[in-house]
């Protein structure tokens, strides 16, 4: 099972992933996201993890891809609120080095420069 | 080292089964006492190895995967078995970032994430015959078995 809600701030998706995000639920998040970011005038993607339970590499694929597509706009995809095994994920393959994370969601669009 | 427990499961290679599987074997580990992020470890590890199975082994058609755990004190043994394609050269395989399947934005990663969560990964394969992925966890402040 996996939830995807999101909120527009300017030129940034902020987008909430509950659940699990694995092979299986991949395919759904893949969609979605792509969907929210489908409208070229989003540069930038805050994507809060504090609810997203459980990730394997399918998931590594998921981002990377979306880093991608925003990279080629010139924009940035940072996340905050992981859990210590989502952490564990994003530091041996090496994630953290193109998407950083983030304290809060204040300090998330501070990084992407969306702030009122 | 002496196996006390010991479970078997069968699934056929669908997607939703993932993460079921990974469930089952971290509930079977639990009798070992481990700590959440030992438990998230298994979880992360069988759920790799299960995913293995249902993408490469099997492609587009339906198999079965055999999933055996075996507990004993201080650890448990998770055995991920297909009857699937075979892996050709295994040691290629298991490099980091080394995927067979771009195209569907696999990044590589599924045989680095079990080494680096479990303590011992042994993979067996023959090609057209299937695969073995056998993994040994040990919990380091669980109980020891049979007392409780
Ligand atoms: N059970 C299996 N049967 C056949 N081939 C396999 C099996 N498991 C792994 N492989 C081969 O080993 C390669 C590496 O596997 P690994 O899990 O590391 O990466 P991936 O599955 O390609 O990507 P990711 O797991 O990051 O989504 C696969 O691309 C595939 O070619
Ligand atoms: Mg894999």
């Amino acid at each position: 099972m996996l939830d995807i809600s999101s909120v527009r701030k300017g030129k940034t998706v902020v987008v909430c992933m509950a659940g699990e995000l694995d092979h299986h639920t991949s395919e759904s998040a893949r969609e979605s996201l792509d969907n929210l970011i489908e409208d070229n005038s989003i540069k930038n993607m805050v994507v809060d993890l504090s609810e997203l339970k459980f990730m394997d590499s399918s998931g590594i694929g998921v981002f990377i891809g979306r880093y991608k597509i925003l990279s080629e706009r010139a924009g940035k995809m940072v996340v905050f609120g992981l859990n210590n095994h989502i952490s564990k994920i994003w530091e041996i393959s090496g994630l953290y080095k193109i998407i950083a994370i983030y304290e809060s969601l204040d300090a998330s669009l501070h990084g992407v420069q969306e702030v009122e | 080292m002496k196996i006390k427990n010991e479970m078997r499961l069968e699934i056929v290679s669908k997607s939703q089964n993932e993460a079921f599987a990974r469930v089952v074997v971290a509930a079977f580990a639990a009798q070992l006492d481990p700590t959440l992020e030992e438990i998230a470890d298994i979880k992360t590890a069988v759920s790799e190895a299960v995913t293995n199975a249902i993408i490469h082994a099997y492609d587009q058609s339906i198999g079965i995967v055999e999933i055996v755990g075996k507990l004993f004190d201080g650890g448990i043994i998770v055995e991920i078995m297909d009857r699937g394609k075979g892996i050709e050269n295994i040691e290629e395989a298991m490099q980091p970032l080394y995927t067979s399947k771009p195209e569907l934005e696999r990044s590589g990663m599924g045989f680095t994430v079990m080494e680096t969560f479990m303590d011992e990964v042994e993979v067996t394969s023959s090609l057209g015959k299937g695969t073995r992925v056998r993994m040994v966890k040990y919990i380091k402040h669980g109980n020891e078995m049979g007392k409780t």
